[in-house]
């Protein structure tokens, strides 16, 4: 049904207008303005057209950190959406349990994300970390300072740590949703604990499963305090990732022209990425 | 007071969802919308009140022209089929909510919740919360709420849908006796004919967007004007035969009447469940169906036949239990009768009607 | 297929019931035949879900057995007990076709696929929804769902019952009255045993050949639609089936006599000196209106008309009798009297309720 048309409602949407340019829109232009332009200080300007862009493309560092930025979004919705789905199908549904589940479940989210980088800096350590400790105490050789592939996995098993509660979360909103009956039917027709899955749940999860993907990407793939802390990029490159990769560049050399591309290509990547997973997903439901 | 609507239509992308429509509601009617699940009552209704802009027409008050007034700025209450209080606020409260928007004196206030209130029967409930009480009730408070602002206009949007049937039987004869002392307009959507007959007043009767009648409840229900109307107004549905008219006499199975001076053709003959009788009555002739289900309601038989292509319902008082699965004569009083043009226009009112 | 036995089945949602009160579903014993149509019928909150759902299983009750056949079920989970259900809202698969939603239960119970098709076949074309099995069902009208729903309930020729809840609430008037024809000869056709829920007396007395009516958690009457039109045993009985509902008169009995409002009707036996609140009662049906009452015996009731209400096939006469509402129904082709001032209850249909249960003739009454 539609809405009456007010254009008085458009005076209501001002100030957000105002406040949207002034924290995007500028800032963005400002970006794309450097992105276009060298200067060699004192505030001189020179139209360099694309040529940062072309830079930013043909650079091997870059590319390698791409690379690793996909692996990692890869692997993180890859375990973080089918155990948030898992947990939220055996979180219970109702009375005090499902109070206390909810608050425990809400803790790792209330963590500020350097916070969050800390605490496994210092879990992971092997002279004084619990983690660490016990790991080398049990014969495992764990650094995740000088091993990459024990950085990786550090990192993976503290973003899932961190961020597997939310997709949780949304999924079992979306499970309370679902009418007793759908249940009752599907055990009257003897439906089997998979086919129930299949057929009830994951149909009607599919509207906040799609916010939870692209929320987990999106997050994932700019991923930037917990590794910083952790690892700060290292060892070698192993764990710099697009947004390391773009301060290193920004503040640590001062290449604002590249940093200004590679920032904008760096947005437009994750649009384009979150555009298809949108469409995939939505498609797929409004197939007749 | 009137509402006049001129010419009022309602289009999206190239669906009609209303077709133009005039229409005339005076003061103090009760205007019943009758028609099927998607058939327009509700953006009808959403024109009226203002919540939708009409992509045609005029709307037109009091002769003064509110197309495109905001409804905030027009005196208009509506109550829908879902119970819409407020939960945190006591039956009075919520009753005064209106008043208080309006900015009416407190004693003002009291004097008609309480007036309010006990037209409605809530009097021993005012102290209550919504929510505590039985959906009847529930559904009292919002008519309440709807009264008492002393709107010109109250729209009705299937009220009584979701109540038990008992309850709604007892509102339905309430709701007029109610609406009878507001001197307001009362515009009151259904999908039940039953419904609009009880509640009497004017009917206009809905199909797929478009207004097929309008007019004094038991002249529509009577004598409408198409075989649309005829279908909309009638529950259960009414019954249809193909027929030949030559020579001035109508042919059905057999049996035949005259018609007066109507041109010879084929016409659809249609005719209510209830005029359909078991035993001959003088004049009636006889039809051979088959019985595929007898339902029995214990004051009433409702016959389910079947004769060719058509399904035929037969309302007939007490019970009756003739074979199903076989074939059955049934006896119709061509008084009873309408005959449809080719066009679904009425040719010849059933000779009854026009007696009444 | 089985017989329904409920044994002194009482529930109360409380874990420590005290009084009577608590209980949600008094105490009840009551046989239900095999292949049989029963309805139980009430208004919201008489107990009629509570006591679907100790049949469906999803609810244990606190006291009495369930038996289907001889099998004591009372405790067995829904899966375990072989029935079938359709509930208020439609409850479909979103993302399998038409078809794949009427074979589901058939498919989970491993049957042939070449005997699943066949009865796919068979129930779609009953639901006349035979052109759109290949559809998916997400997108269909909530009419469509509700008949996929109704044919999911059928598909399976097994089970011991099919519960009904409320299943034509979304539907729209007129798609209501198909709906109830297929149900029925779909009963016909197979014999399920089957229970519909409704507060719909139209519903319920055409779908049902026995109508349980309940009320406040009780059992007030069980009959044919016709015992309940013709002889209700109870007041809410009187008041609940037929539209509308029975006029209740408070009287003074004294054997084949009632005096009400200062005039004497004839009672059709003796009724003896009943005690408590005692009340007359007599469907809308069978009083008829009449003018210039000289009040002698069998004159009837003085009566003040206040509302004439026209409803197609009758009119609905609404006034009093001293200050009690009365109403009586008059036929579409019968003429409204000018002057109605009284009103002649036919002797054969008057009863007689002491505290609101039916008092039979001291002398009995011939049975149906």
């Amino acid at each position: 049904m539609d809405k009456p048309v007010n254009n008085r409602a458009w005076f209501l949407v001002l100030p957000v207008l105002v406040l949207v340019a002034f924290s995007a829109v500028i800032p963005l232009m400002t970006v794309v303005n450097y992105s276009v332009q060298d200067t060699f200080g004192n505030n001189q300007f020179f139209w360099n057209g694309l040529g940062w862009f072309q830079e930013v493309l043909d650079s091997d560092r870059i590319r390698a950190a791409l690379g690793r930025q996909i692996l990692f979004s890869a692997i993180i919705l890859a375990i973080e959406i089918p155990l948030g789905i898992f947990v939220a199908l055996n979180m219970p549904k109702r009375g005090f349990w499902a109070s206390v589940v909810l608050v425990l479940m809400a803790l790792p989210l209330l963590i500020p994300w350097n916070v969050v980088g800390t605490i496994w800096q210092v879990f992971g350590r092997v002279d004084i970390g619990l983690l660490g400790h016990t790991l080398a105490a049990m014969g495992f050789d764990y650094n995740y300072v000088n091993d990459p592939v024990d950085a990786w996995a550090t990192i993976v098993v503290m973003d899932v740590w961190h961020w597997t509660s939310l997709v949780a979360l949304l999924c079992y909103a979306g499970l309370q949703s679902i009418p007793d009956a759908y249940y009752q039917a599907a055990r009257i027709d003897q439906a089997s604990r998979w086919a129930v899955f299949r057929h009830i749940e994951l149909p009607k999860m599919s509207g906040v499963l799609l916010i939870a993907v692209l929320l987990r990407f999106m997050d994932s793939f700019m991923i930037y305090t917990e590794p910083f802390v952790l690892t700060g990029g290292g060892p070698g490159n192993a764990t710099t990732f697009l947004s390391i990769d773009l301060v290193k560049t920004a503040i640590g050399q001062f290449d604002l022209g590249p940093a200004a591309a590679f920032s904008l290509i760096y947005f437009l990547v994750i649009l384009l990425i979150s555009w298809v997973f949108y469409t995939v997903m939505t498609a797929q439901k409004d197939a007749p | 007071m009137t509402l006049e609507l001129r010419g009022i239509a309602r289009q999206v992308g190239a669906d009609h969802h209303i077709h133009p429509t005039d229409l005339v509601l005076e003061r103090g009617t009760m205007n019943v919308l009758l028609g099927p699940t998607l058939a327009g009552k509700t953006t009808l209704m959403r024109l009226m009140a203002g919540l939708d802009a009409p992509t045609a027409g005029r709307l037109v008050w009091n002769g003064q022209d509110v197309t495109g007034q905001r409804v905030q700025d027009r005196r208009v209450a509506m109550v829908y089929q879902q119970f819409i209080n407020y939960p945190s606020m006591s039956v009075y409260d919520n009753i005064a909510s209106p008043l208080r928007l309006q900015g009416v004196a407190r004693a003002e206030i009291d004097r008609r919740v309480r007036e309010t209130a006990a037209l409605m029967r809530l009097t021993p409930m005012l102290d209550r919360r919504p929510l505590e009480l039985s959906g009847g009730q529930q559904q009292r408070t919002a008519l309440a709420r709807a009264l008492v602002k002393g709107a010109g206009l109250v729209l009705l949007d299937e009220p009584l849908a979701n109540l038990d049937y008992k309850l709604r039987e007892e509102l339905r004869a309430e709701i007029p006796r109610i609406f009878e002392r507001s001197g307001a307009i009362f515009v009151y959507a259904t999908t039940e004919p039953e419904e609009a007959l009880l509640l009497g007043g004017n009917t206009a009767t809905l199909w797929q967007g478009r207004v097929t009648q309008f007019g004094p409840t038991a002249q529509v229900y009577r004598a409408p004007v198409d075989a649309v109307t005829a279908r909309v107004f009638s529950d259960p549905p009414m019954n249809f035969a193909a027929v030949r008219v030559a020579g001035g006499q109508a042919a059905l199975d057999g049996g035949r009447w005259p018609v007066g001076r109507l041109a010879d053709g084929d016409y659809q003959a249609g005719f209510r469940a209830a005029h359909l009788r078991l035993d001959p009555t003088p004049g009636a002739i006889p039809l051979a169906a088959r019985l595929d289900v007898t339902e029995i309601t214990g004051a009433e038989t409702f016959l389910h036949l079947s004769r060719g292509p058509d399904r035929w319902v037969g309302l007939i008082e007490g019970v009756h239990r003739p074979p199903e699965g076989a074939a059955l004569t049934v006896w119709l009083d061509p008084a009873h009768v309408y005959l449809f043009g080719p066009d679904g226009r009425m040719a010849r009112p059933a000779p009854y009607a026009q007696a009444a | 297929m089985a017989r329904i036995t409920l044994d002194a089945l009482a529930h109360s949602y409380l874990p420590a019931p005290r009084g009577e009160d608590d209980f949600a579903l008094k105490p009840m014993t009551m046989t239900w035949q095999d292949g049989g149509a029963y309805a139980l019928l009430g208004s919201s909150g008489c107990g009629k879900t509570t006591l679907l759902n100790i049949i469906s299983g999803l609810l244990v009750p606190s006291r009495g057995r369930v038996l289907f056949g001889d099998r004591d079920v009372t405790t067995l989970p829904t899966a375990a007990r072989n029935i079938a259900q359709v509930f208020q809202f439609p409850v479909v698969y979103d993302t399998m076709t038409v078809r794949d939603n009427l074979a589901f239960p058939l498919k989970n119970r491993g049957m042939p696929a070449a005997r699943i098709a066949a009865r796919v076949a068979e129930v779609a074309a009953m639901i006349g929804m035979a052109d759109a099995l290949d559809r998916r069902a997400r997108g269909l009208t909530a009419d469509a769902k509700q008949k996929i729903s109704l044919g999911r309930g059928m598909v399976r020729q097994d089970v011991n019952a099919i519960l009904f809840d409320e299943p034509l609430t979304v539907i729209d008037p007129h798609m209501k009255w198909e709906l109830r024809t297929q149900l029925k000869s779909l009963h016909r056709q197979f014999g399920h045993t089957m229970i519909y829920v409704t507060h719909d007396q139209t519903e319920a007395l055409t779908f049902a050949d026995q109508v349980v009516v309940m009320s406040e958690g009780r059992v007030v009457q069980a009959g044919t639609p016709q015992a309940l039109f013709d002889r209700p045993e109870h007041t809410f009985v009187g008041y609940f089936i037929g539209s509308p509902g029975m006029n209740l008169l408070d009287a003074e009995v004294r054997g084949d006599r009632a005096l009400i409002a200062g005039a004497q009707v004839a009672l059709p036996g003796d009724h003896g000196l009943p005690q408590g609140r005692v009340q007359i009662g007599i469907r809308p049906e069978f009083v008829t209106p009449a003018e210039g009452g000289r009040g002698e015996e069998g004159g009837g009731l003085p009566f003040r008309l206040e509302r004439v209400e026209d409803v197609g096939h009758h009119r609905i006469l609404r006034g009093r009798v001293g200050d009690q509402p009365l109403t009586m129904l008059l036929p579409e082709d019968h003429a409204l009297p000018a002057g109605i001032d009284r009103a002649v209850p036919a002797t054969a249909h008057l009863h007689v309720y002491a505290d609101d249960w039916r008092v039979p003739p001291v002398a009995g009454e011939r049975a149906d």
